[in-house]
């Protein structure tokens, strides 16, 4: 049941939490069924189902916290990303463990962890995350590069601290 | 382009997202740049330790796992008409049927790129090496019996007089620890590589056919009597059509 597993890592990664992680999976599960009529064949299902958990979550009270203490950025400006510069101290990641990208990615705001992980460990294509999140394509680029930078700089201040 | 134009787009390039025009482009510009190549490499880092650090981190335990499986099983309302528990399970089943799907499409996505890029490498190592072949033959009988008794399989070269394809020659080549044969080929001043391996040393990633390019090398492969055939190189698709027709109409 590979879906099963999928979508309780997500959840739980959003959520922080086994037993809200439960909630948020078997709910999404129930609205799943309950909606499957709302679902358009030849759209993307994977994108509808993880909308469906995402909004579940984002309308839970974890969910409501968290978006509550993240300001959002601006992303309306498409401004150029300045590049980044290979110092010794950026090449960290290279050596990034696993126990410092875990908890580089728990620190990130809700907005940039959903994000990196639908790209990175879901694998979803750009449209397939815009679809998810509900954002335009070219949010998702601009998104996803500021949570990499994000993540990048948590994970630096975790390693100095 | 600057590098400046260029850093935006790195994202997308490390993510398999820009269009094929671009991503050539860029490729280009990364051979040259070691600034942007520096980047991207940094950003491709991070990603797979995202990705190796946050997959399967956290998994369901059994008890819940049956508990969704009952929801999923059972009709949501026991006063609701009967027919509805074949309904469901049915809708339940169709979802994690195209899920499953979807995700083993995905996977066996990721799977052939790292295929085709391995086998890019493979050709960009001839192409480099200083003893490009081990066998030096431009005639197919000498070639093939080359062959006998080093890899477990063998093949049918076709004849090329009259063609503009040389034959340069042969040697050994590996893909996921099976040995296969490599045939070097010359069009004007291009350099062909013809790999055949086992079916089963590539696995069911591949389309039966497929024509593509991979790190800007045109790449055709197909499949015939268990054997996977795939050709790499620089010279134009319509070339790379001609030599393959070649060779599938010596098998």
């Amino acid at each position: 049941m590979p879906l099963l597993d999928r979508l309780y890592n997500f959840a739980h990664w959003l959520a922080g939490n086994r037993e809200e992680a439960e909630d948020l999976v078997e709910e999404t599960f129930a609205k799943a069924l309950k909606g499957f009529s709302s679902f358009q064949p030849g759209t993307n299902f994977r994108a509808w189902i993880y909308r469906i958990l995402r909004n579940t979550f984002l309308t839970s009270r974890t969910g409501l916290k968290s978006a509550a203490t993240v300001p959002l950025d601006s992303e309306a400006d498409n401004d150029t990303l300045p590049a980044t510069q290979s110092t010794p101290e950026t090449i960290l990641l290279e050596r990034l463990d696993h126990q410092l990208a875990r908890e580089a990615l728990d620190q990130l705001p809700v907005h940039y962890r959903e994000i990196l992980l639908l790209c990175e460990v879901e694998e979803m294509s750009y449209q397939e995350i815009s679809a998810t999140l509900a954002i335009p394509a070219g949010t998702v680029m601009s998104r996803l590069s500021r949570a990499r930078r994000a993540l990048r700089d948590t994970a630096q201040k975790l390693q100095r601290s | 382009m600057a590098c400046g134009l260029w850093a935006g787009k790195l994202d997308a390039y490390v993510d398999g997202e820009l269009p094929p025009a671009d991503e050539r482009a860029l490729r280009e510009h990364l051979r040259g740049c070691a600034s942007c190549a520096a980047d991207s490499v940094e950003l491709l880092q991070a990603k797979r330790a995202v990705q190796a650090a946050a997959s399967k981190r956290f998994l369901p335990d059994a008890g819940f796992r049956a508990r969704i499986q009952k929801t999923l099983a059972a009709p949501r309302s026991p006063r609701r008409n009967f027919n509805w528990l074949p309904a469901l399970a049915a809708i339940a089943a169709a979802l994690l049927a195209v899920v499953a799907l979807s995700f083993a499409y995905n996977r066996n996505r990721v799977r052939e790129r790292q295929l085709m890029s391995e086998l890019a490498d493979l050709h960009v190592a001839t192409l480099a090496s200083a003893n490009p072949v081990d066998v030096v033959s431009s005639d197919r009988h000498t070639v093939k019996p080359w062959f006998q008794g080093k890899i477990p399989f063998t093949f049918n070269l076709p004849e090329l007089a009259g063609t503009p394809f040389v034959l340069v020659g042969a040697r050994i080549s590996y893909l996921n620890q099976a040995p296969g044969a490599e045939l070097i080929f010359r069009v004007r001043q291009h350099q062909i590589s013809v790999f055949i391996f086992q079916d089963r040393a590539v696995g069911t990633v591949l389309a039966k056919e497929r024509a593509g390019t991979e790190l800007s090398f045109n790449v055709q492969s197909w499949s015939r009597n268990g054997l996977r055939y795939f050709v790499i190189g620089d010279a134009s698709a319509d070339d790379l059509e001609k030599l393959s027709s070649l060779l599938k109409s010596s098998t």
